[in-house]
């Protein structure tokens, strides 16, 4: 019996392809792929007919079952249209809706081919419905993976760009924190710091955590961690930019940092300077006027 | 090689770490070490293992010991270039070192000691001048 369906599945495919890519653009037109703009009909109309064309081959010398050597191929395209999709910002709904309004035309072309067999008909139905759910299936799965990789590769990136380490001076380094710091991204701060430290022979560090929003007993723990780190190289870690409510907020939790730690960057800056025996001097007076 | 040298320099005695450490080593340089402190009245010890790529607990320990001994015979013990990777593992390991000091180098190190001798001698003559 589902053979019967399959093969007049493959039939009507290949007989009626014409007017099921016509009746499937319609659909997609009408639920609105094009309104959002951000894919154009001819692409859309190119999309549609190499997937239904593949799909036609794929029936053509295989059974119903997406899973089959055969759909490769299709696979693949479905793959590469639902990653583009996710990349250029379509909903999932638009996405699955891509593959599963192709349901409508097939049925109605099937419905009309078959009338006088309602036993094939429902056949050819069941394995249509199940075939384009795997296919649709796959396509969510692919567009998902997508968004995910995006996703990944920002919180690569973020971990990158967050994690500087500045030379303020001959033997002073100043590490602007950014963003939340959890053991991975102290790993990060800590070898990029030490390395630092080696390389430009730093007596001193800033670390300046303006940038951080919180300030728990876990991200006291990480900087305390580095601090201790780079002690151990030969280097003294001065912390600047507590802000306010973050100070409160260590204060009730009862975090210490035992650490010397300054408001401003500019305040550990002018302490760091003044422990490796420098002076900052104002070489004209303060305003003109007054002299 | 079952010895680590220890060269003395003034009153500051320098060993450089140039091998991996085993335990042996490092119990026979803790001992050689307190025992050359002693004889010298060396004031102050310079250790430096920017050689030194792999460390263990029992490393780490042994650093703080001969810290410790150094503190009781009066001597000052400075760790120098230690590599960011042995610093990590130290500060995983819950071994932070806390008593001893630390300089990028050898150059940092012995201006560390020297100012710190410099400190004492002038003290002393204070002492002396007081005493007089």
């Amino acid at each position: 019996m589902a053979n019967e369906g399959t093969g007049a599945l493959v039939r009507v495919v290949s007989e009626e392809e014409g007017t099921i890519l016509t009746e499937w653009l319609g659909l997609l037109k009408s639920g609105g792929a094009l309104q959002t703009g951000r894919i154009r009909e001819a692409e859309l109309q190119t999309q549609a007919k190499t997937v239904l064309g593949q799909l036609r081959d794929a029936l053509a010398s295989g059974g119903s079952n997406a899973d089959l050597e055969a759909y490769a191929t299709l696979r693949d395209t479905l793959g590469e249209i639902s990653r583009s999709r996710a990349i250029q910002g379509f909903t999932p709904t638009d996405t699955a809706n891509f593959v599963l309004s192709l349901k409508e035309p097939i049925f109605s072309s099937l419905s009309r081919s078959h009338a006088n067999d309602a036993k094939t008909l429902a056949a050819a139905i069941l394995s249509t419905s199940h075939l384009l759910d795997q296919l649709s299936l796959h396509t969510m799965e692919v567009f998902l993976q997508s968004r995910e990789d995006v996703i990944g590769r920002q919180g690569q990136e973020i971990a990158e760009l967050s994690t500087p380490v500045v030379r303020l001076w001959d033997g002073i380094l100043a590490l602007p924190l950014i963003g939340t710091l959890d053991s991975a991204r102290t790993g990060v701060v800590m070898e990029n710091l030490l390395q630092a430290i080696v390389d430009e022979e730093a007596e001193i560090a800033i670390i300046d955590i303006t940038g951080v929003p919180t300030v728990d007993t876990l991200v006291a723990q990480h900087l305390l961690k580095a601090i201790a780190a780079a002690r151990l190289m030969g280097a003294d870690c001065i912390i600047s930019g507590i802000r306010p409510q973050i100070a409160q907020t260590m204060v009730h939790l009862g975090v210490e940092l035992n650490v010397v730690s300054k408001a401003t960057l500019a305040d550990a800056f002018a302490l760091a300077l003044r422990r490796t025996g420098r002076t900052v001097v104002r070489k004209q007076p303060v305003s003109p006027s007054a002299s | 090689m079952d010895r680590i040298p220890i060269l003395k320099l003034g009153g500051v005695l320098i060993v450089t770490i140039q091998v991996d450490m085993h335990d042996r080593l490092a119990l026979a340089l803790e001992e050689d070490l307190t025992a050359k402190i002693a004889s010298t009245g060396a004031r102050g010890v310079l250790i430096e293992i920017s050689a030194l790529e792999i460390v263990d607990s029992f490393i780490g320990r042994m650093l703080d010991n001969i810290a410790a001994i150094s503190r009781v015979l009066d001597a000052e013990t400075v760790v120098v270039g230690m590599r960011p990777a042995v610093a990590i593992t130290l500060v995983e390991l819950g071994l932070e070192l806390t008593g001893i000091k630390t300089a990028l180098n050898v150059e940092r190190g012995m201006a560390m000691m020297q100012a710190r001798l410099h400190e004492d001698d002038e003290d002393g003559s204070a002492r002396a001048r007081y005493e007089d």
